[in-house]
């Protein structure tokens, strides 16, 4: 009996201790690559263990970095691409799960079937390529807009939330003379702001990320997004990416990891910089996507 | 004021003309499945061709199960069904439980703000783009990187760990643990805030204490959460992505971790082998979409949820 209300007391101190663990080993990789971007190239080579703070203080990492007119160029392209698909996916989202939302038309059914089955079917990596091959999307910057431009599992969710719409709210609008249309975009959506915004992020998210396809579809690098110059210059199978602006050797065996560190930084700050807004959003999604799908 | 005798024709064109703007927007939609969805579906025929662009995929000659058979006779098909297995296996046993615990630790957590910061901190490693992540994973794990660093410590070998073909799913389990404990665990926290706080107090005045109470209260509160991601997961075992894999492997570790995807990559984007690829990975969208039912049918049947 003594000895179970001790363990019940130490629980709390234990557990504490643990999870700061778990934080901690979530956290470092961040600080590595932060503290490491400002450290002084020697002492950084030269560091053993565990890097918490910076080695020395030096911009030049930051410096190369922005002086790669790859990194200019992705970011200037990864933005076209998140805003302009992101637009595209909002509006091809929102009228896709309107339409299946209606609950009086004979084709809706047929429709939604023919979109859940993608969910659990699809022709593979090869016949989409060659379709896409097909409609000239090789190296065309549509190829990072049009493909992915409806995700199905966004479409559904956003579809859920439209059915808890009160049909009420409809009916009289229609009564007023209201069409599609107008009830779409001026009932349902500004009635469903939560959702919009979660589906938004997901799918501005999605485009930030990506890379895949863009490494298969894309050929020309001035129209590479950002994650795939990143790729190049941080995967190891393209080392000479990083410090190809660099003249002397000596620099650049020296700059190489700096260069890696400051461009994984430059490369993840807007994330950070929105990363509340994210996580509460994100987190609000999974609630609303649910278990249940 | 639906006659049961009307037709389907008059009733359809009756119907278009009812809804022509929901028509309208359907329009759209529909184009965007069949060109991005049916289309390759269809196209997916070249997988019983001998598949040669110019003759399109209709004018090249058919092989029957040639690809297939192929691929079955080939010295890939053991090590890629293994590899696919291993991986997905090994993500399921560590990864699947992971986020479980850490709610269920987080869950015990009574200081409002520690518990906030924890989450705050945990649920970072989603956000890192997966570029970013292999990235940090190949600098890491490089011949002087920290990872490669605690090895050495514990008594492992002092060199590249990915380019060694026996730690490669390793850190790809770990590091798909360490991307998800956080962020996985809401989804168990939510179901947690939904267990009734009146059956902690039943059982605080019963006598039992915190462990019996884990026991008895909170794992039964959560667990239908738990068998639903279970199965859906195990439905999920013979897809693994290849995009985290594409990044991280190398010829040295193909031989653990070259899985059917990144094989159907490699044969068809790589070396322009459409057909035979085409093969592959029919093979395994049939597989998956029939794992993925059967998942979905015991769902149902154990927990009465189901996807449909």
């Amino acid at each position: 009996m003594h000895r179970k209300s001790r363990s019940e007391a130490l629980f709390p101190i234990v557990n504490a201790c643990l999870l700061t663990v778990i934080s901690f080993v979530c956290l470092y990789p961040v600080l590595h690559v932060v503290a490491a971007s400002f450290s002084d190239p020697a002492r950084l080579n030269a560091h053993q263990g565990l890097l918490l703070f910076p080695q020395g203080f030096t911009l030049k990492g930051y410096e190369y970095a922005l002086r790669n007119p790859n990194i200019i160029s992705g970011y200037k392209n990864t933005l076209v691409y998140v805003v302009s698909g992101t637009v595209i996916n909002m509006i091809l989202t929102a009228l896709g799960a309107y339409v299946c939302s209606r609950k009086n038309a004979m084709f809706v059914r047929p429709l939604m079937m023919l979109i859940v089955f993608t969910m659990y079917f699809g022709g593979g990596l090869i016949p989409w390529f060659i379709v896409l091959k097909n409609l000239s999307l090789i190296n065309n910057v549509w190829a990072m807009i049009l493909p992915g431009a409806i995700s199905t599992y966004n479409l559904i969710v956003m579809r859920t939330s439209f059915l808890g719409i009160p049909d009420s709210l409809e009916e009289s609008a229609r009564i007023d003379g209201a069409n599609d249309f107008v009830i779409l975009f001026r009932i349902i959506l500004p009635l469903s702001k939560a959702v919009l915004a979660v589906i938004l992020l997901y799918y501005a998210v999605g485009h930030w990320n990506s890379w895949f396809n863009a490494s298969i579809l894309l050929t020309s690098r001035e129209k590479y997004p950002l994650q795939l110059i990143l790729r190049d210059i941080l995967i190891s199978n393209n080392k000479g990416a990083a410090v190809q602006n660099i003249v002397s050797p000596v620099e650049r065996n020296q700059y190489q990891d700096l260069i890696q560190y400051s461009t994984i930084v430059i490369g993840t700050l807007p994330v950070f910089f929105l990363y509340p807004f994210l996580q509460k959003y994100f987190t609000k999604g999974v609630m609303i996507g649910g278990v249940k799908g | 004021m639906v006659e049961p005798s009307a037709s389907f024709f008059s009733r359809a064109r009756r119907d278009i003309k009812r809804n022509r703007l929901i028509y309208l927007m359907a329009l759209p939609i529909l184009a965007y499945y069949i060109i991005f969805h049916y289309a390759p579906m269809y196209g997916v025929l070249i997988a019983f061709k001998d598949y040669s662009p110019s003759l399109g995929i209709l004018g090249s000659p058919f092989v029957g199960l040639k690809w297939f058979r192929e691929f079955f006779g080939s010295y890939y098909f053991t090590r890629l069904l293994r590899n696919t297995l291993l991986i997905s296996i090994y993500s399921l046993l560590w990864g699947f439980p992971a986020p479980i615990l850490f709610a269920l630790l987080i869950n015990e957590v009574r200081n409002k703000f520690f518990k906030k910061a924890v989450q705050t901190i945990t649920y970072m490693p989603y956000f890192m783009s997966l570029v970013v992540v292999c990235g940090i994973l190949v600098n890491f794990t490089s011949s002087t990187g920290v990872i490669t660093g605690i090895v050495e410590a514990l008594g492992g070998p002092k060199s590249n760990l990915l380019a060694n073909p026996n730690y490669f799913r390793t850190i790809y389990v770990a590091s798909g643990i360490w991307q998800n404990i956080g962020w996985g665990s809401i989804i168990y926290l939510a179901a947690l805030s939904g267990i009734d706080p009146a059956l902690y107090e039943a059982a605080t005045i019963d006598g039992a204490k915190r462990f019996r109470q884990i026991l008895h209260i909170t794992l039964p509160g959560i667990m239908p959460t738990i068998i639903i991601l279970l199965i859906l997961n195990v439905g999920n075992i013979m897809s693994v992505g290849f995009e985290k894999i594409i990044l991280l492997y190398s010829p040295p570790t193909y031989e653990t971790a070259d899985v059917i995807s990144t094989f159907v990559y490699r044969k068809g984007i790589v070396e322009n082998n459409y057909a035979y690829s085409s093969a592959i990975g029919l093979f395994n969208s049939v597989i998956n979409f029939l794992l993925v039912i059967a998942a979905n049918k015991i769902s149902t049947m154990t927990t009465e949820v189901g996807l449909w």
